[in-house]
């Protein structure tokens, strides 16, 4: 590993608990008391520059609350995201992280929510290049949103038009020629493609990638769908319940999953290669967050689960949270 | 299927939908014909507003105002049920014909308890008493593997996860003993692990009730794993339908080639999606003759005159001229 670029991004032991008590009165009413939710739990990762570095896991399991503290606009309860040796939280780093904040951008699941509706296309994409005052004649504007929107795909002339004349797809592409406009170079995408049908899909992914490799990209990308991070990414990060249980490779975490909840998972996503075959049924269902299981959060789900899992939280070891992996008590795959 | 010796169960004949509306009428679902075996499962694919959920409401008399069935005919059983009057296509809903729509909620009463939404149902469609309802309704939800149900029974809503309240909707659509089910985007909003529960849920209720289903989704993978036919439309129309084996691994209709393609897999490396360029057409713009003309890559004269009807090719029908053999320029590619 040593011979990799250096982490654009470093993500340390990040936290993040949400206050949610009921409001005051009803608490000293039902003698009920403060409730926290543990939604990132020590999460640890590092982005290479120029690699999609993915997150995956179930609804709820704090891929967005990530996300959102890494571009900055949720604090963490613990914990630090640097971002090419600025921190993102630090107030010292104020003056540096504002000069970084035009190399960031974030592209959401719905790209028509992230548009102002009444905004014409050639403002909503103008608008960053104002903001960081990037380019100063009106004229020279106008050049470059017209080469964005080429850039995504569409042409100069939907400069005029409004976000709802577009389709899903469309609105999608503007979102993305948005981002590129400040120039950024790291861009975190939450779900981008997940509200689009399978073939708009697979133009925007191919449209991302190619984005990269062009322009040198690194992106941090955020879906369940695993076949779709399998295509995007080339290292994997899988969280369960708020924390992160393995990071790998792209290849050998489909290859050789080690953690005894990817395996699951992997086991469990339907396939257009799963035809006429058989698969193990899924057991159990994911707890409730506000009262996680003790010890290994998938202990109760969990087919390896022995004494130690109860009481124990499994560290990070080699990329896998799991006391059975650490004991050796698993074959690889 | 070329030698059939028991008729299907649910038999449609060039439905026509139609939507009056001020710009004109739209044409939602334009003469698709199709069969469902007993006891097999029918997928239904297709791009967002290709008419997969017209279809279903066609079928079990829900289209409203300003929709219409414009013409063909729909037999259950070898019975006609599109012209039947309101208070009898009320009775063939729920008794004969039961539905599973994406958000369970919908389909549940949050002011009831679980117990009473499905003991009223049975007692609506069979004449058993309340305590022989309360038992066998305790005896669907263990059928659709809700853990303990005699004392889970009495919850609310609200207290079961999605997963369970979809499978207690499974339960409701049950009560009845339907011949055949309409299930809509059933997993759509439900995370891989509960996702995969409720699949294999569906397959053996097929199996061991000879209950037919029709899968409507736009998820590929869950109609590998769960159907036995599928159907690709496009457009309001039927591109291609045959055993699931077949279109999925070898499609032939151009669209579904591409349809195919566009999807990433967790198997092999796919360095590029296939895109299908350009985006489905608004109902009020469908092209002539092919409707898939303007974004076909094997267009030929023809395709911009004539409807391509569907024809058997093997074990499945096609809806695309390449595949006409009477036609000189037919190239079954
Ligand atoms: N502002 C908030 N206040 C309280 N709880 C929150 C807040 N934001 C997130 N949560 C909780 O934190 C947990 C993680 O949520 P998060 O949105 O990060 O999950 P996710 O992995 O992105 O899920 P999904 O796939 O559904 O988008 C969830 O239990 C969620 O309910
Ligand atoms: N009430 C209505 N009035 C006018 N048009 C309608 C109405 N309901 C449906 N349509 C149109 O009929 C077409 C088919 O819609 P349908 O809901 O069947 O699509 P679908 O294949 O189920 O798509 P999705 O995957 O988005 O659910 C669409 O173009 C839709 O706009
Ligand atoms: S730590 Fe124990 S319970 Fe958790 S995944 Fe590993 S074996 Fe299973
Ligand atoms: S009929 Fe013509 S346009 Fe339509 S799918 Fe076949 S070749 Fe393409
Ligand atoms: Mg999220
Ligand atoms: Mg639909």
């Amino acid at each position: 590993m040593t011979a990799d670029p250096a982490p654009l991004v470093e993500v340390h032991d990040l936290k993040r608990v949400f206050d949610v008590s009921k409001p005051w009165l009803n608490r000293v009413i039902e003698r009920a008391p403060r409730q926290f939710l543990k939604a990132v739990d020590g999460v640890s990762f590092e982005i290479r520059k120029g690699e999609t570095f993915a997150l995956v896991g179930e609804s709820g399991s704090g891929k967005s609350t990530v996300a959102r503290m890494v571009v900055g606009l949720l604090p963490p309860s613990a914990g630090t995201v640097t971002i090419d040796g600025v921190s993102m939280h630090d107030a010292a780093a104020a003056d540096d992280r504002q000069r970084l904040r035009r190399r960031i951008q974030m592209i959401f699941q719905d790209p028509y929510a992230s548009l102002n509706p009444r905004w014409r296309v050639g403002r909503i994409i103008a608008e960053p290049i104002r903001a960081f005052s990037l380019i100063e004649s009106e004229a020279a504007i106008a050049e470059r949103v017209g080469e964005l929107l080429t850039l995504v795909g569409l042409h100069p002339d939907d400069r005029t038009k409004f976000p709802h004349e577009f389709s899903g797809g469309q609105r999608q592409r503007i979102a993305i020629a948005r981002a590129l406009a400040s120039d950024a170079e790291f861009i975190v995408c939450d779900e981008p493609t997940s509200a689009l049908d399978v073939s708009v899909q697979a133009q925007i992914l191919n449209l991302m990638r190619d984005l990269q490799e062009r322009l040198g990209l690194t992106y941090l990308f955020i879906s369940h769908n695993l076949a779709v991070v399998r295509h995007m990414a080339s290292r994997i990060g899988v969280m369960y319940l708020g924390r992160l249980v393995e990071v790998s490779d792209g290849k050998s975490l489909f290859s050789a999953p080690r953690h005894p909840y990817t395996r699951m998972l992997l086991d469990a996503v339907p396939d257009v290669a799963m035809v006429g075959k058989v698969r193990q049924s899924v057991k159990g269902e994911i707890p409730n967050p506000l009262a996680p299981p003790s010890g290994c959060t998938f202990h109760p789900r969990c087919p390896l689960v022995f004494d130690r899992c109860r009481s124990e939280n499994p560290p990070v070891i080699d990329g896998v949270a799991c006391h059975a992996v650490q004991a050796g008590r698993v074959a690889a795959a | 299927m070329p030698h059939e010796d028991t008729a299907p169960i649910l038999s449609v004949r060039d439905l026509t939908v139609e939507f009056v509306t001020r710009r004109g009428t739209l044409r939602a679902l334009d003469r698709i014909s199709f069969d469902v075996a007993r006891g097999e499962v029918l997928g239904v694919v297709g791009e967002s507003g290709a008419g997969k959920s017209v279809t279903g409401s066609a079928i079990i008399g829900l289209i409203d105002p300003p929709g219409r069935i414009a013409g063909g005919e729909v037999r259950l059983a070898g019975e006609r049920i599109d012209n039947l009057p309101p208070e009898a296509m009320r009775k063939v809903r729920g008794k004969r014909i039961g539905m599973i729509f994406q958000d369970p909620l919908t389909s549940l009463n949050p002011l009831y308890r679980i117990s009473e939404q499905l003991i009223e149902t049975i007692r609506v469609h069979t004449d058993l008493d309340a305590a022989q309802a309360r038992a066998r309704a305790i005896a669907l939800l263990d059928e659709v593997g809700i853990p303990a149900p005699e004392k889970r029974i009495d919850s609310y809503p609200h207290e079961f996860s999605g997963g369970m309240r979809q499978r207690v909707v499974i339960a409701l659509a049950l009560c009845a003993e339907p011949e055949f089910i309409i299930a809509d985007e059933p997993t759509t909003a439900l995370d891989v692990s509960v996702q995969a529960q409720i699949i294999a849920l569906i397959k053996s209720l097929c199996r061991e009730r000879g209950t037919s289903v029709m899968l409507v989704t736009h998820d590929m993978g869950v109609i590998a794993e769960t159907a036995d036919r599928v159907a690709v439309m496009y457009a309001g129309r039927i591109a291609e339908i045959g055993p699931v084996r077949d279109v999925v691994k070898e499609p032939l209709h151009p669209y579904a080639k591409g349809l195919m393609g566009a999807i990433p897999s967790l198997e092999g490396e796919t360095p590029r999606l296939v895109q299908i360029p350009g985006s489905m057409p608004r109902l009020s713009a469908i092209p002539q003759g092919c409707a898939f003309n303007p974004r076909c890559s094997q267009v030929y004269a023809r395709c911009h005159v004539e409807r391509p009807e569907l024809i058997a090719v093997g074990s499945r029908k096609v809806a695309c001229h390449l595949y006409d053999t009477r036609s000189k320029s037919g190239v079954a590619a």
